[in-house]
């Protein structure tokens, strides 16, 4: 495991990924929108407004993934003290916090011309509405504390406690009367929607993946760059320190 | 093509989803590429600064 926590060996291999994951994420989105905007019908109940689900459901499912991404980064970090496991997390809470928001903004444009109100305080928008508090809270406790190992402990608890947030977004619409639909696409027995719905849908949802990689990577590398910037800066003042001694 | 961008009476709906996206996704996208840019020029610069460090962190790095 440790064999991957070398920053030189993260870094060639992010150069090895990054031009893959950039040509995928723009393929897959340019296609995605294609179908999403022109190729596909509109639904026969929601009219147009279905074209909105294209962007609303993939980036629910992102806002889970990242978070469940961030929480099992923290894991390693705790257990394993992996060196790169915690810059995963912090680079990939920015991203979740941009998914988060977007399933909540596109639920609130689509739930005011189809449910009749912007917002509702039931299970399902209340517990994505938690999850980016989380998302928040997270980045601003790390940013706060100026001890790196500090922070990185500090953070991988509020990101491990914040995880049973997932499972309850997972089944409140199961759980508890809610305004939300339930899963239609992921559920036992196949997805319950036309195919040329359930292409777009796929197609957007595989372009956020690889957005979040090629992003999470970029992030990874800021981090792994400025914690050298600071020890070489720290280097350099202890120097003109010593010489002017 | 105007009743492309009518979305059958939804347009500001639709539309401003779409939007909403493309400004949070393409924001948090550039705003890490420039991060990223800025973070590895300054580390090049500190390197050429500090030659004597040099050969130390390349072997902590395992290259």
């Amino acid at each position: 495991m440790h064999r991957f926590a070398n920053p030189a060996r993260f870094q060639r291999l992010a150069s090895i990924i990054l031009p893959w994951s950039d040509v995928l994420t723009a393929g897959l989105l340019v296609s995605g929108l294609y179908f999403a905007l022109f190729a596909s019908p509109a639904d026969y109940q929601q009219g147009e407004t279905v074209r909105i689900m294209y962007i609303h459901v993939p980036a629910a499912w992102m806002a889970m993934f990242t978070y469940s991404v961030m929480a099992a980064a923290s894991a390693a970090s705790l257990i394993w003290k992996h060196p790169l496991a915690d810059v995963a997390a912090r680079a990939a809470a920015p991203i979740g916090a941009g998914f988060t928001a977007i399933a909540l903004i596109t639920g609130m444009l689509w739930g005011e011309p189809m449910w009749g109100t912007w917002w509702v305080w039931d299970a399902r928008l209340t517990s994505v509405l938690i999850l980016f508090f989380l998302y928040l809270g997270y980045m601003a406790l790390v940013n706060a504390i100026e001890n790196p190992a500090a922070a990185a402990r500090a953070g991988a608890i509020l990101a491990l406690v914040g995880f049973v947030n997932i499972p309850i977004i997972k089944f409140s619409v199961d759980w508890w009367n809610t305004l939300h639909q339930p899963a239609s696409v992921i559920k036992m027995g196949g997805p319950s929607i036309a195919p040329s719905m359930l292409l777009p849908l796929v197609l957007m949802a595989l372009g956020f993946h690889f957005y979040f990689v090629s992003v999470l990577l970029r992030r990874m590398r800021s981090e792994l760059d400025l914690a050298r910037v600071r020890a070489l800066e720290d280097a350099i003042a202890l120097n003109s320190e010593e010489a002017a001694a | 093509m105007s009743s492309f961008f009518a979305m059958g009476g939804y347009a500001f709906y639709v539309w401003s989803s779409y939007g909403a996206a493309l400004l949070i996704l393409g924001g948090i996208a550039i705003f890490s590429m420039a991060r990223a840019r800025q973070a590895s020029r300054r580390l090049e610069e500190l390197k050429r600064a500090a030659p004597h460090r040099r050969r130390r962190e390349e072997a902590a790095d395992g290259a």
